[in-house]
């Protein structure tokens, strides 16, 4: 029996092998997932009443600090002194449903619980020194004013980035909540505002700016003329596309129809002024092809989670597969291209429908590297952390993403968006003394719904002068109001956040 | 050599003790931020309770292995410095330490009980279906209308008068001799094949019955009892037993058949063992409910990480049950990865010991009673640790030694004693050998 005893052994310690395989899985290589799994307030509920530090804007407004309390079970409160208009960002810090936003994905920080903070004075290991850390954000308080008040009660966001750094100058979504509620003390409070913030649809307690993903309509044609571009077979003046109400790419019978049954064409330069489908989905089929195309959208930071300094960012979407090769076919002036099995479906993704998805901050920054000479910055809405005396403990420095376009082809989008301005789908951005170049879209639901997304994406800067700031809007479907394009409705916002960014910088 | 273990088995109790004791110390500092005032006592205690059942082994086990006793005093010891820093948190109550060390005395006095009682292993053989009968009974008795309690959805209690405890941590060690006993007898007859299915071989179905009747028994387990982890440790000792002593790797195939059959049918049927496939294939699906026990459980085996986040310094009272079934959830926050692999490590030594102790055993039922006890604990163990790091689907059953629990905790005291005593007989046998050296070389040229 002894070699069954053996070969018993053996198979014990196999599971056992297993047992420890799996506590290596949970304890170091999805460690740090499980911490900021959504559903861990593990943190939370320890940090929940001790030391916090605030959060202040970059203009100075307070957004977010703790009370110390004179009696009850807690130590401290959390408030918002500005109510809802920074819930988005600074997100709640609730006992019984953890932290959101910048609370939670500074909350080691904010509690000063990290190694440089805890160990940074060695004094401090010894007396009972305050060494929570004070974030100060890159947003600007009178931006994020106007936003607010230019998007209203209608559903949507609107972010404002800064190019050349990535600083995130103001997010704002309707709806909105006031994060006072869920982290209040009394538990009764916090808990009937969770469940009636649940219940409603949409959830005001999504950051819509972040985590929400849209078509994006025709403002992904920005996407795709950069990947044009950088195949070297397009420039601003060439190839002209015919002047037609509707493209039929191969292998179907269905054409792709111009907004509103329109007939329009061109070159690149008037294809992105008439926002024209029929153009750019021809120009994509047959000069860019899928593979450009993806290479082009994840290089601007489609397909991954955004890198933003907020928790459980979504990541913008663009479909990378179309099928097998299926056949060649000949351009109008005889140059060969590849078809795949999928090419149909290619041609509306490539003018942002079909299954083609983005965030608000996600088109800002396509905004924004075209209008910061292509080089992608990493978004952020924290700058600085300092200690209790104003100090600096850490600052995050600006972080290039990558460089995304060649300089002359940024410069190119960035005269082709300026038309947009000048003379095309976005005249109501036109700016005294501001170069702004622009994209508007106008994301349709599908065929059955009549209603919208109205999309527009904005830089703005000295002429000839990299870009000063970078807005995204986008203003949900209602199908109560029909069909509402980027240029009329979403237009304005950005044009008030523009004009107010003006005002102050 | 019995000289030789058991001053090693003092000296390992002692270290044990120490480390316990500087655990208890550790926790308060985390918990209170001072040491606790009765560490002298504590470790005196401590030291009282273990260094006596050593001191029983020295009288009634004199030649037994000596890494058993101290490692499940370790873990003993361990698992009590867990429930004592736990008590008084959220979920767990006050009183626990003080009844888990009554049980831990208690404990020792079944092992010291079992040893003086059960001085030769061949009494055990004698009275086969007397444990046939006891075991199907104790696995029976939570069914009985007015002793068996249904608590947290699992009906495995049994109260009688003002004692409440689970029969079938008993039934276990009960059956595990019955099958010793059993298959000893028949291995013989189960090893000759007459039946055969294609390239399978078995033997008459007459003598496949009571392995029938095990299976059976183990899905009433499942289904009546609502008790999983009870159902597959049962059925999986079974198998493992009918294995070694025959040899045959086509009971242990048709073993896993037979239960796989039985568990899906249990899957397709019965609500209580989907919810827990479901859960264990994704917790995320209903994380503030039926995913949230094993969820927390992640979590804190997230936040533990390498080190650990300290004794006392942890939350692991946001799990559900983290006193009895996730204490090892507890072990991985607190101790984290090094500490938890410590604890597995020591079950590792207890399983090696055990199949030592049954590959040196000369008798045909004390090899395999050795192996089924040895299996029980080493299997237990997989299930719960699997269960609570998500490795396997949960199903609830406590860690030996370490969970709180009277009924736990004096069976495995229990199991713990029959294995030093087959090992004490067979060195025993070995050392009379060693002084007959013709007896020797006769038994090995046999």
């Amino acid at each position: 029996m002894n070699r069954q005893i053996r070969r018993f052994g053996v198979g014990l310690m196999v599971l056992y092998v297993l047992l420890f395989a799996q506590l290596n899985r949970l304890q170091v290589f999805d460690a740090e997932e499980l911490r900021e799994d959504p559903n861990n307030s593990r943190s939370i509920v320890r940090d929940y009443g001790q030391r916090r530090g605030s959060m202040v804007t970059a203009d100075g407004t307070l957004v977010a600090f703790s009370e110390e309390l004179e009696s009850g079970q807690f130590e401290r409160q959390r408030l918002y002194p500005e109510g809802d208009l920074y819930a988005h960002s600074t997100g709640y810090f609730a006992f019984n449903y953890g932290a959101e936003g910048l609370e939670r994905s500074y909350n080691d920080e904010l509690a000063g619980k990290t190694v440089g903070q805890e160990f940074g004075d060695l004094s401090s290991l010894f007396t009972d020194k305050d060494n929570t850390g004070t974030l100060i954000l890159s947003l600007q308080h009178q931006l994020q004013v106007a936003a607010r008040e230019a998007l209203g009660e209608q559903n949507g966001s609107v972010v404002a980035l800064e190019p050349e750094t990535g600083n995130v100058l103001a997010m704002w979504s309707w709806p909105s909540y006031d994060p006072n509620l869920l982290s209040a003390i009394d538990q009764e409070v916090s808990r009937s505002a969770w469940i009636w913030h649940n219940a409603l649809s949409p959830s005001p307690l999504i950051p819509k700016a972040y985590r929400e993903t849209y078509f994006p309509g025709s403002t992904f044609k920005v996407v795709t003329a950069a990947a044009a571009l950088e195949t070297g077979n397009v420039t601003g003046t060439s190839p002209v596309y015919p002047v037609v109400p509707a493209y039929t790419p191969p292998l179907t019978t269905s054409g792709l129809k111009n907004f509103g049954g329109s007939s329009c064409g061109g070159d690149l330069f008037n294809l992105i002024r008439q926002s024209c489908n029929s153009g750019f989905a021809q120009m994509a089929v047959e000069e860019v092809g899928p593979e450009a195309l993806s290479d082009m959208a994840e290089a601007f930071g489609f397909n991954e989670r955004l890198p933003i300094d907020l928790p459980n960012p979504a990541a913008s979407v663009f479909v990378t597969d179309y099928g097998p090769f299926n056949r060649t076919n000949t351009t109008a002036d005889g140059r060969e291209y590849d078809v795949f099995d999928s090419t149909p479906v290619f041609a509306q993704a490539s003018i942002g429908q079909f299954e083609t998805k983005a965030t608000p901050v996600q088109m800002a920054m396509v905004a924004a590297t075209v209008g910061n000479n292509g080089r992608l910055m990493t978004p952020k809405l924290v700058t600085e952390i300092q200690d209790i005396d104003g100090g600096t403990i850490t600052t995050n420095d600006d972080e290039l993403v990558d460089v995304v376009l060649d300089p002359a082809i940024a410069q190119t989008l960035r005269q082709a968006m300026v038309g947009v301005v000048n003379d095309g789908t976005a005249k109501g951005l036109q700016t005294e003394g501001w170069e702004v170049g622009a994209k508007t879209g106008t994301a349709q639901l599908g065929a059955s719904v009549e209603a919208t997304h109205a999309w527009i994406i904005v830089f703005a800067g000295k002429p000839g002068q990299p870009a000063d700031i970078a807005i995204a809007v986008v203003v949900e479907a209602d199908a109560a109001l029909g069909q509402r394009t980027g240029g009329s409705t979403a237009g304005p916002i950005a044009k008030a956040v523009l004009d107010s960014f003006i005002t102050q910088n | 050599m019995g000289r030789v273990r058991r001053t090693t088995e003092l000296g390992l109790i002692i270290l044990g003790s120490l480390i316990i004791t500087g655990a208890y110390t550790l926790a308060s500092l985390g918990r209170n931020a001072s040491v606790p005032a009765n560490v002298g006592p504590f470790l005196g205690i401590i030291l009282a309770l273990f260094i006596s059942a050593h001191l029983a082994t020295r009288w009634l086990a004199p030649d037994a292995d000596g890494l058993l006793l101290p490692l499940a005093a370790l873990l003993n010891g361990l698992g009590f410095v867990f429930i004592v820093r736990l008590a008084g948190e959220r979920r767990v109550p006050d009183d626990l330490p003080g009844l888990q060390s009554t049980w831990t005395a208690l404990g020792i006095a079944a092992y010291v009980g079992t040893l003086l009682l059960v001085r030769k292993t061949k009494m055990l053989d004698q009275y086969r279906y007397s444990f046939a009968v006891l075991g199907i009974g104790l696995l029976m008795v939570p069914l009985i209308p007015g002793i068996g309690r249904q608590i947290n959805g699992a009906r495995i209690w049994a109260s009688i008068g003002p004692i409440n405890f689970q029969p079938g941590e008993f039934a276990k060690i009960v059956l595990a001799i019955f099958f010793a006993s059993y298959l000893v007898e028949k291995r013989e007859l189960l090893r000759i094949a007459t039946i055969r299915i294609g390239p399978i071989h078995l033997p008459e179905l007459r003598h496949l019955g009571p392995l029938l009747l095990a299976w059976g028994a183990s899905i009433i387990v499942m289904v009546l009892e609502k008790d999983l982890g009870s159902s597959l440790l049962f059925f999986a000792l079974f198998a493992v037993m009918v294995w070694v002593a025959t040899d045959r790797i086509a009971y242990l195939i048709s073993a896993l058949v037979m239960f796989m059959a039985g568990a899906y049918a249990a899957w397709t049927q019965f609500s209580h063992v989907q919810a827990r496939v479901d859960i264990w294939l994704d917790p995320w699906a209903d994380p503030s409910n039926k995913g949230f026990q094993v969820l927390q459980s992640m979590f804190a085996f997230a936040s533990g990480g390498l080190t650990g986040t300290g004794l006392g310094l942890g939350d692991p009272e946001r799990i559900p049950e983290v006193e009895t079934d996730f204490i090892f959830a507890a072990i991985g926050e607190e101790l984290g990865l090094f500490g938890a692999t410590a604890v597995l490590l020591c079950y590792l030594l207890m399983i090696g010991s055990g199949l030592r102790v049954a590959m040196r055993a000369e008798s045909a039922f004390d090899k395999l009673l050795a192996v089924g006890l040895t299996a029980l604990l080493g299997i237990q163990t997989f299930i719960i640790i699997g269960g609570v790091t998500r490795l396997v689907p949960l199903t609830g059953i406590t860690l030996p030694f370490v969970s709180y629990g009277g009924s736990s905790l004096l069976a495995n005291y229990v199991l713990l004693a029959l294995l030093m005593r087959i090992s004490d007989e067979t060195a025993k046998r070995e050392k009379r050998r060693a002084e007959e050296p013709d007896t020797q070389s006769a038994s090995v040229s046999a």
